[in-house]
């Protein structure tokens, strides 16, 4: 990656009177308020936020099955779900919190945070942007939309999460419920691969002038890291899921044991894939706060190096260690040691992590703000995660763990005392620059700590229980065996924990009332240190509106502060004074367009139409079809004929328009996308501000 | 990972102009000619494919076929010529793919079947 | 010649691809070989699950010298093999702006990979005639899942090339925008050398 170091080069672009041409579907929609506008919107905020908001969606969902699962478990012999039932709303539970939840709860933010941190105006490929977002959505619709087809809770996937073979294959599993995960998996695969090339993409090329990756914050660092897991990972799984799938709908005998298929195939494949995606779920926490601490604690991140470093090391590390969830299941000792020991090694750079964390507090001026609280709770709470974690790679302690309520115990502390408080961290911190207002303090607290102790108490007790020899996934329990206080105690913590969740919920609404009295919350409310808080709040849509040039890791933070002769820091500057208004409406911005949603509509007929009739899938693949015509004959803009690039290239004799050679430009390639942020300079040169390349823009068009 | 030293030094080769100068190394007959080493090498592997010499027939086969492999990523898809993180992705995921595969290739234990 | 690199090389400061990116590489053309990085832990997989396999044949015919015909599925990797040379030809036309040259080479690439493709599902037929079916061992679905897979990639690319092909007879291609064509190449060529791995481990490994 080093010699990607090259300053970036973003010019303002200029906004020409947009002239409504006739194309009629080709033309692209515009306009940028009500409903349509977010349907069509390839604004990389825009898409965060929805990102967001369907993953939270999702996330009530995937807690009311928890709740529904605490309840049955809350007395011995629960009457409330029938095994069936249970086998069903757990295998959801899991699946919904993992893809649908925790995975867009981290590209919300990635989407939002990341082209704003590197200092870009979008990402670089916006269009693809919004292929994502929708995919995903139809995708967890599709997944979801298995709970009810068929009558209630009869085609629902009950394999649990990772779905073992040969459980998983159509003798075991008649109904159409691990259909239902074979396929929605893959389509969410889709929605992030393509974010994950997009990331990529986005981090390496679209940097501002001066931001070199060794001065990007470590959020970006985490993600980057993390679409990188992604791009890697995702293949597998896929390759494992069309396995599954062949078998199941068209009698391959990829998991048929009755054939001499090898089950510890899908294991191995599927581990493969996920103990990436283990780190897929934990590395964006990571990063979020690695940006709040040092906020809250006015220092900078001790020891920036090692933390990204550390991160990377865990990216490549968790390539190597897949096999001990499957230290049970006959691998032999060689596999076994050497699996053990890479899992060892992995506490490494996650203690380094830790340490960094404390060590980024130790001294400083600590502010305990809703946001502070919960990335602190990130630190303890997966600190206790990671240490159940260590016992786990001690294969004997693990072979007495595998499969009892202990290995719930080890992943709910790393997932949601890692990565969902993490992410509750990173709404607090950067709700006022999505919404341009903050969460109230006071709520925020009742959160953080009804969810704090709820989680505590649900999920404590479960390293007891399973210690005791409860198994996962029993759909009820005896009397008598010593499991009836901690479970009851488990069920009550889950209900705290929906208590915390639902005072977000209100928190969100309260704050919106009350900001309404309260004063702006101005560009940079918690006093911060990288770029997004160098502009208006909520960031407006073109995000700067001059280029940032970066000269040093948190930018923003020298700006404001600087040394007095005897070293101390002192301010030398506000916020207000160095952050951008975003007065500027002179930016050229990507336009919205219809395909990424009409594509993505496509693939869950594709979806029903594998499982039920083969008619669904010509329904799908015409409108994917139709959406990958529309997409690459689109103009790349508003049809406005005038905003000056691309249409120099006269040397080629066949004088078509600009519009015509831009959409060739697109042609053929499926992930091709323009990013037209200030791209007119063609003949303005050397244009570096927003009036130079307006002129220029200006006198192209004349 | 880099300094800002690289950062100047690789900018200057790394634009989109160097990169179109030197696709212009190869000619049309440079491509030729790189086919017919394949072409070569293709029949030379077809025919060793029928004289199954025990201790080396697999690995000599591998290692046709990775000079195949080399030839045509480097110089038919310019990795040889462009910006080495292009490379840098390719091998990345070349090597992941071997890795973890081998490994659960070896865990599984097949190559005794070979 | 010298005109022709200083003619792409004034497209290649103008055009959107290779300006408006911090580090001068072109967006598109990172985002496919990334896309290529991922891809090569998908034919991974695949071809793990058929080496895993490949002795598991049931009661089926299995891999051997005399199941496979070496001599046709030879022939048919030296036409996939010739289409990465026309392909890079056609790339090669591109640049140069030679629009004539560019639409000859671009159709016979895709030509050629049809060739390909037409005698996979030959052999596809031959080989159910001879029993092996879909369902008939693990070893026939992981070869038609591996070798199908492959398939499919190069339809895919058979139709990229053509919308390419369709967009130069229709004159829209220039050096401004040979990077298309160079993407498409990419995405062949790959497809192309994931071939020569395939025709080694399934058929001369054999």
């Amino acid at each position: 990656m080093a010699i990607i170091e090259n300053p970036l080069e973003l010019e303002s672009g200029t906004v020409v009177e947009v002239a409504e041409r006739p194309l009629g579907a080709l033309t692209r929609p515009s306009g940028n308020t009500g409903w349509a506008s977010w349907l069509f919107t390839v604004d990389h905020k825009r898409i965060g936020i929805m990102y967001g908001a369907f993953a939270m969606f999702f996330f009530l969902i995937g807690g009311l099955e928890a709740l529904a699962i605490r309840l049955q478990l809350a007395v011995p012999n629960g009457k409330i779900l029938s095994p069936e039932v249970y086998n069903q709303v757990f295998t959801m539970h899991g699946v919904t919190m993992i893809f649908l939840v925790i995975m867009p709860l981290a590209a919300a933010f990635a989407n939002y945070l990341l082209p704003l941190q590197i200092g870009a105006r979008d990402v670089a490929f916006p269009r693809m942007n919004a292929l994502s977002l929708w995919v995903f959505v139809a995708g967890g619709f599709f997944l979801c939309s298995s709970l009810f087809i068929g009558g209630w809770f009869k085609n629902v996937p009950n394999g649990g999460w990772f779905n073992y073979a040969p459980n998983s294959g159509t003798l075991f599993s008649p109904t159409q419920g691990i259909d239902f995960y074979a396929v929605g998996l893959q389509i969410l695969g889709i929605a992030s691969l393509v974010s994950a090339i997009n990331l990529i993409v986005t981090t390496l090329n679209m940097r501002a002038e001066g931001m070199t990756l060794m001065r990007m914050p470590v959020l970006t660092w985490m993600l980057l890291v993390v679409q990188f897991l992604l791009l890697f990972a995702l293949p597998v799984i896929t390759v494992a899921l069309f396995l599954l799938m062949f078998d199941r709908l068209w009698g391959a005998n990829f998991f048929n044991v009755e054939m001499g298929a090898d089950p510890l195939l899908w294991q191995h494949l599927f581990w493969i894939f996920g103990h990436p995606e283990v780190y897929i779920l934990i590395l964006p926490s990571f990063g979020i706060i690695s940006e709040v601490i040092p906020v809250f604690s006015r220092k900078p991140i001790f020891g920036y190096s090692f933390m990204v470093g550390s991160g990377i090391a865990i990216g490549f590390l968790g390539w190597g260690v897949w096999a001990h969830h499957m230290f049970v299941s006959g691998l032999g000792p060689i596999s076994v040691a050497a699996f053990s020991v890479s899992t060892m090694m992995i506490a490494v750079p996650t203690g380094v992590k830790i340490l960094n964390w404390v060590a980024t507090m130790w001294g400083g001026k600590i502010r305990l703000t809703t946001a502070m609280l919960f990335a602190v709770g990130v630190v303890s709470m997966f600190t206790i995660g990671g240490l159940s974690g260590v016992t786990h790679s001690v294969s004997v302690a693990d072979t007495q763990q595998t499969d009892t309520y202990y290995i719930v115990a080890h992943f709910h502390y790393v997932i949601f005392g890692g990565a969902l408080l993490g992410i509750f961290s990173g709404f607090y911190f950067w709700w006022p620059k999505m919404f341009g207002y903050k969460l109230n303090e006071k709520w925020g607290k009742w959160n953080f700590w009804l969810q704090i102790v709820g989680f505590n108490l649900t999920f404590g007790p479960m390293h007891i229980l399973g210690l005791q020899g409860m198994s996962r996934r029993i759909d009820s329990y005896d009397p008598g065996y010593g499991f009836e206080t901690w479970n009851l105690v488990s069920s009550i913590g889950s209900f705290v924990i929906f208590f915390g969740v639902l005072i977000f919920i209100i928190n969100i609404f309260v704050s919106k009332k009350q900001a309404e009295h309260l004063p702006p919350v101005g560009p940079d409310p918690w006093d911060a240190r990288s770029l997004e808080w160098m502009t208006a709040s909520p960031t407006p849509e073109h995000n700067f509106d001059e280029d940032i040039v970066v000269d040093s890791l948190d930018h923003f933070w020298h700006q404001k502060y600087g040394y007095d002769d005897d070293g101390n820091v002192v301010r030398i500057a506000y916020a207000e004074d160095v952050a951008q208004d975003g007065s500027n409406d002179n930016v050229h911005l990507p336009s919205p367009s219809y395909w990424p949603l009409v594509l993505s509509a496509g693939l869950p007929f594709i979806g029903y139409g594998v499982i039920y009739n083969y008619w669904l899938c010509a329904i799908g693949g015409f409108l994917v079809l139709g959406a990958i015509f529309g997409w690459i004959f689109e103009p790349p803009d508003d049809p406005d004929g005038g905003h000056g690039h691309h249409d120099d290239h006269g040397d080629d004799g066949d004088g078509h328009s600009a519009d015509s050679s831009d959409a060739d430009d697109s042609a053929e390639k499926t992930d091709d996308d323009l990013v037209s942020v200030g791209a007119d300079t063609a003949e303005a040169g050397d244009a570096a501000t927003t009036e130079t390349t307006a002129t220029a823009g200006e006198a192209d068009n004349g | 990972m880099s300094n800002e030293t690289t950062a100047v030094e690789t900018g200057e080769t790394i634009g989109g102009r160097k990169t179109h100068d030197e696709h212009g190394h190869i000619t049309e007959f440079g491509y030729v000619r790189i086919f017919i080493i394949l072409a070569i090498i293709t029949a030379v592997e077809v025919v060793w494919s029928y004289y199954n010499i025990e201790a080396i027939f697999i690995p000599v086969l591998f290692l046709m076929m990775i000079v195949k492999f080399w030839l045509v990523a480097a110089e038919f898809m310019h990795l040889k010529y462009d910006v080495k993180v292009f490379a840098g992705f390719f091998v990345t995921g070349l090597v992941l793919a071997g890795g973890v595969y081998l490994i659960f290739l070896s865990a599984s234990q097949i190559w005794q079947s070979f | 010649m010298a005109e022709a690199v200083l003619d792409s090389a004034v497209h290649a400061a103008d055009d959107d691809h290779g300006h408006s990116t911090g580090t001068g590489i072109s967006n598109n053309k990172l985002a496919m070989w990334v896309f290529l990085g991922s891809e090569c832990l998908l034919f991974g997989g695949l071809i793990s699950t058929y080496l895993l396999y490949r002795h598991n044949i049931q009661d089926g015919p299995g891999p051997s010298e005399e199941f496979f015909d070496i001599p046709f599925t030879s022939a048919s990797s030296f036409v996939l093999l010739m289409s990465s040379l026309t392909m890079v030809l056609a790339h090669y036309a591109a640049e140069r702006g030679d629009n004539r040259k560019l639409k000859i080479w671009l159709l016979t690439t895709a030509l050629l990979g049809s060739v390909f493709v037409a005698g996979q599902i030959y052999e596809f037929t031959v080989f159910v005639e001879e029993g092996l079916g879909w369902s008939t061992s693990p070893f026939s679905s992981a070869f038609y899942a591996l070798t199908g897979f492959h398939g499919v990639h190069v339809t895919i690319g058979i139709i990229m090339l053509l919308s390419t092909f369709i967009s130069a007879v229709r004159g829209r291609m220039h050096p401004g925008n040979a990077e298309t064509v160079e993407i498409v190449g990419l995405y062949w060529h790959f497809v192309d050398i994931v071939w020569v791995f395939i025709f080694t481990v399934i058929y001369l490994a054999a």
